[in-house]
């Protein structure tokens, strides 16, 4: 019986560790990058940068499901230049950049803390957060400060009812909705919006042209997806609600990334959510249904900023960018970055040199 | 946080349902048994072809443990957008996760199987292949009984790391109890995350004791304690009664080794 009990003890700890790490890692993402914080904003000296370097990439392999290595490298290679520029004495309040688990947001961020380097404004990046639900969380505890986002889905997550569309209304509806210490600084003309988007093969099959044309079929077919556009109100729900497109099934895939494009060509989802800049649109010939009623918003790219970061220097060079970005620009550099596997912060800091920013 | 947890576990509709509780884990179970099912056709032939001769034990060493380095997420990506392009798209996410499974669930049952039969008492050898008995012979009926504690030790170790990365497969659109897990993360809901996590943690310690148990009693009685106990009540049966002996390996193993 000693063997037995022995592994009853072994498995018995191993649950508990189980547990142990479970809370804890509860913890860290409910506060993803709460320990690195606290330290780059105490970084003034090249030994605590460092510190905030190391904290820093293992709350965010803890709180990221993919990408935790590109995560912490991203913190490395930036947290070296927040040394060099905190020890000029600027005195200046690092910039923590975070960003979205998708690649667009991650240009942003990186295109953000090339041009804000550039301009000797010590950054830090934690990117690949996760969703909007989990990275405005560590917004609002303070662990990063500044944020690539997008007016109508940050609108959305403030201000469930608002109907503005318009990028204008979007915008101003946005500035209202904000909580006290946060604020956008001007919009870019550039747009990514969350689309209902089919095969050209579906599309005239079922003679879709808008959301609306799939009422009639849409219960023999699989939407496909993220896992937090299924229950955002732009989504399944919205679609219901506004055009009574209701889905036989709902499969959760990436946010808009290579699996929902393979699933919707091979099938495996008959529409999914794909963002507009996606360049597979135009490679596959997918067709993006129209939204007449106005479901998704406008999504303008926009810098999402605590007020306590947002000096003078720092809101020029973030308008600076807003200002020469477009969306044009954002379909290309991921066709770059799709096609050549090219590094995502090379690309940013590419784009930021070639428009005068670096 | 753990009242928000014990409050999802409890609400009845969280457990009905094609996203209901028990669904999810059965399927978590399913994907698990499969994985684990192919993961010993492939191991316990070779682990058990080398343990035998004793050849190659440096190879599936080091190929066993390169496995166990392999990260399964990324790992499960690409099989899963390769999959989607190359097989029917009603199993292709499901082979991309049970291939991930299997290829995770190999090493530890591969490794205990050779080191179980190439643990095996010399002695013993010698004695089976001293009463005649060919080289497979010698295999199937001495070093494969006896090295059943450490097959079913090298099966558990292989269940655990099956069930608790089967929460991947929620990953690339599959069920399973990663359902939660995933779902709650990027939801921003924790009680459903935590609690889906908690109940993979339940399904890993139920099935492991499950396995430890029928391991026990499928060994055979000769390497486990159940010997002993036969041995205590000796003094009160009447006499030795011969079912207990119909399988005679046992027998040949103890009279080797005393």
């Amino acid at each position: 019986m000693k063997r037995t009990r022995i592994h009853i003890t072994t498995v018995a700890m191993a649950a508990l560790a189980g547990v142990g790490l479970l809370l804890a890692g509860c913890g860290s993402n409910a506060n993803p990058l709460n320990s690195s914080a606290g330290s780059s904003s105490s970084g003034s000296s090249g030994a605590q940068s460092s510190g905030s370097q190391s904290s820093g990439a293992g709350s965010g392999g803890a709180s990221s499901t993919a990408g935790g290595s590109e995560t912490s490298s991203g913190t490395g290679s930036t947290g070296a230049g927040q040394t060099s520029a905190g020890s000029t004495g600027t005195g200046q309040q690092p910039v923590v950049i975070g960003s979205a688990n998708f690649t667009e947001s991650e240009l942003i961020a990186d295109i953000y803390a090339a041009a804000l380097k550039a301009a000797g404004v010590p950054v830090t990046t934690h990117l690949n957060i996760g969703a909007r639900e989990v990275y405005l969380q560590a917004m609002h505890e303070g662990s990063i400060n500044l944020l690539p986002e997008y007016t109508g889905g940050l609108l959305a997550y403030y201000d469930k009812t608002s109907t503005a569309h318009s990028p204008t209304d979007v915008y101003a509806a946005l500035q209202k909705a904000l909580p006290a210490d946060l604020e956008v600084l001007k919009y870019s003309a550039a747009q990514d919006q969350d689309s209902v988007t089919v095969t050209k093969a579906t599309a005239d099959k079922y003679h879709l042209v808008s959301i609306g044309d799939l009422a009639p079929v849409a219960g023999q077919m699989t939407l496909g997806g993220s896992s937090e556009w299924q229950t955002r109100a732009d989504g399944p729900i919205g679609m219901t609600k506004l055009y009574g497109v209701t889905f036989k099934d709902y499969k959760v895939l990436d946010p808009g990334g290579p699996l929902s494009v393979k699933g919707l060509q091979t099938g495996l989802v008959q529409a999914t959510d794909i963002f507009t800049t996606n360049p597979a649109i135009e490679e596959d010939g997918f067709v993006v249904l129209k939204d007449p009623k106005n479901m998704f918003q406008a999504q303008n790219v926009v810098p999402l900023i605590a007020k306590s970061a947002a000096t003078p220097k720092v809101t020029s060079v973030l308008d600076a960018v807003s200002a020469k970005l477009t969306t044009a620009d954002l379909t290309d550099m991921q066709k770059t970055i799709n096609d050549t596997k090219a590094n995502v912060a090379d690309v940013a800091g590419k784009w930021v040199s070639q428009n005068g920013l670096g | 946080m753990i009242g928000d947890i014990w409050a999802w576990l409890t609400t009845s509709a969280h457990w009905t349902g094609a996203d209901g509780i028990w669904q999810r884990t059965l399927e978590h179970v399913e994907y698990t048994l499969i994985a684990v099912a192919v993961a010993a056709v492939i191991a316990l032939p070779i682990g058990a072809l080398i343990g035998h001769t004793g050849r190659g034990t440096g190879l599936v060493a080091g190929t066993a443990n390169a496995l166990r380095a392999l990260p399964s997420l990324g790992l499960l990506v690409m099989l899963a957008l390769w999959a989607l392009g190359h097989l029917p798209v009603g199993i292709a996410l499901q082979t991309a996760s049970i291939a991930v499974l299997a290829l995770l669930a190999i090493p530890p049952m591969l490794t205990s199987t050779y080191a179980g039969v190439a643990a095996v008492d010399p002695a013993a050898r010698d004695a089976a292949e001293g009463m005649g008995m060919s080289g497979g012979q010698v295999l199937l009926r001495v070093e494969l009984p006896i090295a059943v504690p450490l097959l079913f030790s090298g099966l558990r170790s292989a269940y655990l790391q099956a069930v608790a990365t089967a929460t991947i497969a929620a990953f690339v659109s599959l069920g399973g109890l990663g359902r939660y897990v995933i779902d709650g993360l990027a939801q921003h809901d924790y009680p459903k995350m935590a609690g889906g996590a908690l109940l993979v943690a339940v399904l890993a310690v139920v099935g492991d004791r499950i396995l430890a148990v029928v391991g026990h009693f499928a060994a055979s009685a000769g390497l486990t304690s159940r010997r002993r106990l036969w041995a205590k009540t000796a003094p009160y049966r009447s006499s030795y009664p011969a079912a207990s002996l119909s399988e005679t390996q046992p027998e040949v193993v103890n009279a080797a080794r005393q």
